[in-house]
């Protein structure tokens, strides 16, 4: 099995120097180069030219993919292809309020899929699991913003309850931040549970209408004990892994939820430097998303391995 | 199959039976009538101001006017074109190119499947979004970009469902018939392969559609898809934002038509396949 | 207290369906002493699983007990709540499953599933259960008993799994245990072992059993009470003997007739078929070493051997579908190429190919005219017309209405789609057909039926058959000259007769030994002739 979770590591290992490089070449791909475009067209040649010594331009461009990466790897994500800026600072509040978001996002998120999965599994067919398949089909067919702005229009327009927009700041306390965050923790949790409970009951069920199960109640166990000891080390495995994938795909809400409510985090961040066509920034913030979506991608497919005692007591 | 206690069902299970497919399928026809004929059919030009911002809804503007007072049904009717239009087109581009790759690497196999499945694993190790923005930002914003973006992303997945269907069918013996019969790849593809992989593909392309559709919706919300005066559902979201500061509904009619069709295609994805998978 | 253990009255079980409960089980009234065993016996979907496990209170896929009663010692298991229907179970009345292999969780090892039911009911301390699973283990025979139970289902075979299932339903000393097709998915010198120890357990501990099978001949060695069952109802019952040599019913008789079914020795023919010095592998695994064997001109070549010894691998290079890494394929005299792309029309029209399992081998979307006129088409160029009538005389030739060609595959039954199958193959006018395991998915009735019409398309046709088996009576039926694989060699090859009733080397003789035979008291025969030398061995020793 060490071996089987070294292969994987080392595929993520390339996975992201892949993606890197997706990332850096497309960037090559732009008119011009960064000096020119950075300094615009009235600059003087010997002005561009002077930058382009400074920032290596007349390099192949694999030795600046190459300087890139060393740069990335020592925490220098380069400047701003508009206003000249360092990233490294312009990120690192934004990142941080971003984690905020996406944490307490997934700390809601978790536990209310994988609960409401269950109990959708454990009472199938009736009509409480029709409504939760139904609710949560609905949902996994609605963009980020139809709730959002069903939420704003509820409890920001109607009862003036909370804040239509989510303007953080760094001097703010946590509980100051705490009702500017409810709106789009609550956007979040309901676009990402979806695909979580449904995957969750779908694992369930599957454990159990299993043989295993029919053994367990033909011993004439009680139905807590068969779920206790029988059903769920069974239904770990896969239902982890749906979490972990899960959490992955709550970046691309992320992006939009921060865009609809003028959060400023990565994602807003990434969209206003799109508008812009500042591509460094957009190349650095998209490494960070891309970066964290593999080794999340990497982190269920290990937990799927390390959960599975077929697969951790090779015969 | 599950073991039970062997006693008499208590309750029914519960069964909606036709009606929301029915609902579903009135929607999407509506939708699609809409997208057709949107010129005939809708009260207004498309760009028209004919009243004043963000009025309520009356007898001439049945859903109100929006934040340059064009009439919103107008709008709607015109961006059921475009929205529709747009994700019908990548779609279809999706699928010509996925499906094209995905039988190419199934009937080659070797070093040639190997080559394509591995950047579509790379592709698709990447965040959908996160390649889409970086595609705008270098190509900037414009329908055709756009369109070729979305298709691309979709086409990653096509492959990977092509050729997984395409493994999956070729190792069945009766292409092992076709085979010792003599059959020519292109009969055994024609008559043994493709009519065995078409359900899961129709469904597929349903998926891909509404996946496409909110794609695109997010993309033009974000200010980054269609571009005004062009009416689109996800563009007419973003545009119509500011009538929440006045206590306006007006975003929420798109951002339901936007909901409406992607549950309403996605109803209609599961039934055709629960009622052809059977088989 | 009577001798009566449980007894079955009037028992009716419905399946929920899409259009109202169907009746899978109907009438059912038996009775069952201790230390008794009954058989129930029957084909696919006769209803014999469905009633055994009814015994324990439970139903499949939300089946149910529609009417009629299941009295344990007079008690109606039903009559009170679920918490009664638990204590019965695992207890007082236990179950061994067809595949030990899903039955067992995945997640624990073997000695905690075994022990869990008498540790949870608080009836042993867990060192007592263990040393009593261990105790079972190894009057069950398993391997370095005191150790098998630390290993996890994965790690052990399918014949140890069914024993230690076993050994988990005698733990709590039940005093009834269904046994569900036990030994139906082992290789058949498994199967008489697993079947040994079974029924040496049932006697010792002195419980009744419930024995569910399909096979006739093995539960003549371990039952008392034989019932036959159909469609969900009682075809007959009797004592075993009674049963198997004066069957009162039609059906019963029919059944006992498909055993003994046997080729007459027919003259020789020149050769058809030649394959020589074939090694073959898969990737760099090995699993042809070195055959040679030759089938004759309207006759038929048996393969037999337990499942991973080669035999439809060599189909498969036969074939084509398979390049073989050294010999030849020879038809008549001329070779054949080792690949597919090598070989013309005529030789792919000259050897066809009917697998196993009909579903997989007929394309779902395609009708069944469809299917066979393709055939029709490229090998006999026909078309239009000429096709479709080639085609209803083809459907005819296999004892099938003509009409069937405008179905597709899933609207027919499983014994018909078999039918297509052997129509699509004749439709070449092949010289040779390689039927790999035609009729192991099918039930007995129906499987003498497709053996019946092969051999009445070789006496009509004259072609020749590589007939793939692991069934002996199979072998019996159809073929004139058979070949014992094991390991991808040929251990054994020879006329039919010779090879089955005076088989030379060991590894043959067990296999022959342990087919069941259709005759009460066969494994005491097996028990004595094993323990015979035995004997005699320790007699000489003292």
């Amino acid at each position: 099995m060490t071996k089987y979770l070294l292969k994987r590591l080392f595929a993520g290992v390339l996975l992201v120097l892949g993606a890197s490089a997706i990332l850096f070449f497309a960037g090559e791909l732009l008119p011009g180069d960064f000096a020119s475009r950075m300094l615009g067209s009235q600059a003087t040649p010997e002005a561009v030219e002077a930058l382009r010594q400074s920032r290596g331009l007349d390099q192949p461009a694999l030795t600046r993919y190459l300087m890139w990466l060393g740069g990335l790897l020592q925490g220098d994500l380069g400047v701003s292809l508009t206003n000249g800026r360092e990233i490294g600072p312009l990120i690192a509040t934004r990142l941080s309020n971003t984690l905020t978001l996406a944490g307490l996002a997934a700390l809601v998120a978790v536990p209310f899929a994988v609960g409401l999965g269950t109990l959708a599994a454990m009472y199938r067919n009736t009509w409480f699991d029709r409504l939760v398949l139904m609710l949560s089909m609905v949902t996994v067919a609605t963009p980020e913003f139809f709730f959002a702005y069903l939420a704003i229009a509820f409890f920001a327009v109607q009862l003036h309850l909370l804040p239509s927009i989510s303007i953080v700041t760094s001097d703010m306390s946590f509980a100051d931040k705490v009702p500017l965050l409810i709106l789009p923790v609550l956007t979040l949790v309901v676009t990402t549970s979806a695909h979580m409970i449904r995957l969750t009951r779908a694992s369930l069920i599957s454990v159990m209408d299993s043989e295993y199960a029919g053994t367990a109640m033909l011993k004439g166990l009680p139905q807590w004990k068969i779920v206790l000891r029988h059903l769920l080390p069974n239904a770990m495995s896969p239902i982890a892994a749906v979490v972990v994938l899960n959490l992955a795909d709550l970046i691309v809400g992320l992006i939009i939820v921060e865009a609809i409510f003028a959060y400023p985090g990565m994602g807003q961040l990434m969209v206003d430097s799109v508008s812009k066509q500042d591509v460094t920034v957009v190349q650095a913030c998209g490494l960070i998303f891309a970066v964290t979506y593999i080794v999340l991608n990497m982190i269920a497919d290990l937990l799927a391995i390390l959960l599975n005692p077929r697969l951790r007591y090779k015969s | 199959m599950m073991l039970s206690d062997a006693r008499p069902p208590r309750v029914r299970r519960f069964r909606l039976g036709w009606l929301p497919v029915s609902l579903a399928a009135a929607f999407c026809a509506i939708c699609l009538i809409a997208a057709l004929a949107a010129p005939w059919i809708a009260p207004f030009d498309e760009a028209e101001m004919v009243g004043m911002p963000w009025q309520p809804p009356d007898a001439t503007f049945w859903l109100g006017t929006d934040q340059l007072g064009r009439d919103m049904l107008t709008r709607i009717i015109y961006g059921a074109r475009t929205s529709i239009g747009l994700s019908f087109a990548i779609v279809t581009l999706a699928f010509a190119i996925g499906m094209s790759l995905g039988l190419f690497a199934v009937t080659l196999g070797g070093w040639v499947d190997q080559l394509i499945s591995r950047a579509v694993d790379l592709f698709m190790s990447l965040p959908p979004l996160v390649l889409a923005l970086l595609a705008i930002s270098i190509t900037g914003t414009s329908l055709v970009t756009l369109t070729v973006i979305a298709a691309l992303l979709a086409a990653l997945r096509v492959f990977r469902l092509t050729r997984s269907l395409g493994l999956d069918i070729a190792s069945r013996e009766f292409v092992d018939v076709a085979r010792l019969r003599g059959d020519s790849t292109w009969s055994i593809m024609r008559h043994e392969i493709l009519p065995n992989a078409a359900v899961p593909l129709i469904a597929e392309f349903g998926l891909r559609f509404v996946f496409a559709f909110l794609f695109v919706a997010s993309l033009s919300f974000l200010g980054l898809g269609v571009q005004p005066p062009t009416a689109d559902w996800g563009g007419m979201v973003r545009e119509n934002v500011g009538a929440f500061n006045y206590g306006h509904m007006s975003p929420l009619i798109p951002a339901g038509f936007i909901a409406l069709l992607a549950i309403s295609v996605n109803l209609l994805g599961d039934w055709f396949v629960e009622k052809r998978g059977k088989m | 207290m009577t001798n009566n253990l449980l007894r079955v009255r009037d028992l009716c079980i419905d399946a929920p369906a899409s259009k109202g409960p169907i009746r899978i089980a109907q009438g059912i009234d038996f009775d069952l002493h201790r230390g008794e065993v009954l058989a129930l016996i029957g084909e696919s979907g006769a209803g014999k699983s469905t009633i055994g496990i009814a015994t324990l209170g439970a139903g499949r896929g939300g089946a149910y007990i529609a009417q009629g009663s299941i009295l344990l010692e007079g008690e109606d298991i039903m009559a009170k709540g679920a918490a009664r229907l638990r204590s019965i179970r695992g207890l007082r009345v236990a179950y061994v499953a067809q595949s030990a292999a899903s039955a067992f969780n995945p997640a624990h090892r073997l000695i905690d599933q075994v022990t869990e039911t008498i540790i949870s009911r608080g009836i042993m301390d867990r060192p007592a259960a263990r040393s009593r699973a261990i105790e079972l283990f190894r009057k069950l025979g398993l391997p370095s008993p005191e150790t098998f139970g630390e290993k996890f289902p994965h790690q052990a075979s399918g014949g140890q799994l069914q024993r230690a299932m076993t050994a988990m339903a005698i733990c709590a000393g039940p005093e009834l245990i269904v046994f569900d097709e036990p030994t139906t998915a082992l290789d058949v010198t498994t199967q008489i072992e697993v079947l040994l120890s079974i029924r040496q357990a049932i006697r010792d501990e002195g419980m009744a059993a419930i024995y569910i099978s399909h096979d006739l001949a093995l539960v003549a060695q371990i039952a008392d009470q034989i019932m036959v069952l159909r469609h969900g109802q009682i075809v007959e019952t009797g004592p075993t003997r009674d049963i198997i040599e004066r069957p009162q019913q039609d059906y019963t008789r029919r059944l006992i007739a498909v055993q003994s079914v046997a080729l007459p020795t027919r003259s020789s023919q020149p050769v058809m078929l030649e394959i020589s010095g074939i090694n073959a592998s898969y990737g760099r695994v090995p699993v042809l070493h070195n055959i040679n064997l030759s089938v004759a001109k309207g006759r038929t070549l048996a393969l037999v051997g337990e499942s991973g010894s080669g035999k439809s691998t060599l189909g498969k290079v036969v074939a084509g579908l398979l390049p073989p890494d050294s010999g030849r394929v020879t038809l008549v005299d001329r070779p054949l190429s080792s690949s597919l792309s090598g070989r013309s029309r005529q030789d792919l029209r000259d050897i066809q190919l009917v697998h196993q399992n009909p579903d997989l081998a007929l394309n779902p979307r395609r009708s069944v005219g469809d299917s066979i006129g393709q055939a029709v088409t490229m090998f006999r160029g026909l078309t239009n017309k000429d096709c479709s009538r080639e085609v209803a005389h083809l459907l005819e030739q296999v004892n099938l209405d003509p009409a069937l060609a405008t179905r597709l595959p899933h609207a027919l039954s499983g014994g018909q789609k078999q039918r297509v199958c052997i129509a699509r193959a004749l439709a070449a006018n092949p010289r040779l057909i390689i039927c790999d395991e035609v009729t192991s998915a099918l039930d007995p009735l129906v499987a003498e039926g497709v053996q019946n019409l092969l051999r009445q398309l070789q006496e009509d046709e004259g072609v020749s058959y590589l007939f793939i088996t692991h069934d002996f009576g199979a072998v019996r039926a159809m073929a004139d000259e058979v070949a014992v694989m094991r390991q991808g060699s040929v251990i054994a090859y020879g006329p039919t007769g010779q090879v089955l009733n005076a088989p030379q080397d060991p590894y043959t003789q067990k296999l022959i030994s342990s087919v069941p035979e259709l005759r009460v008291g066969w494994l005491d025969d097996i028990v004595a002739a094993r323990t015979a030398p035995q004997n005699a061995r320790t007699e000489k020793m003292t």
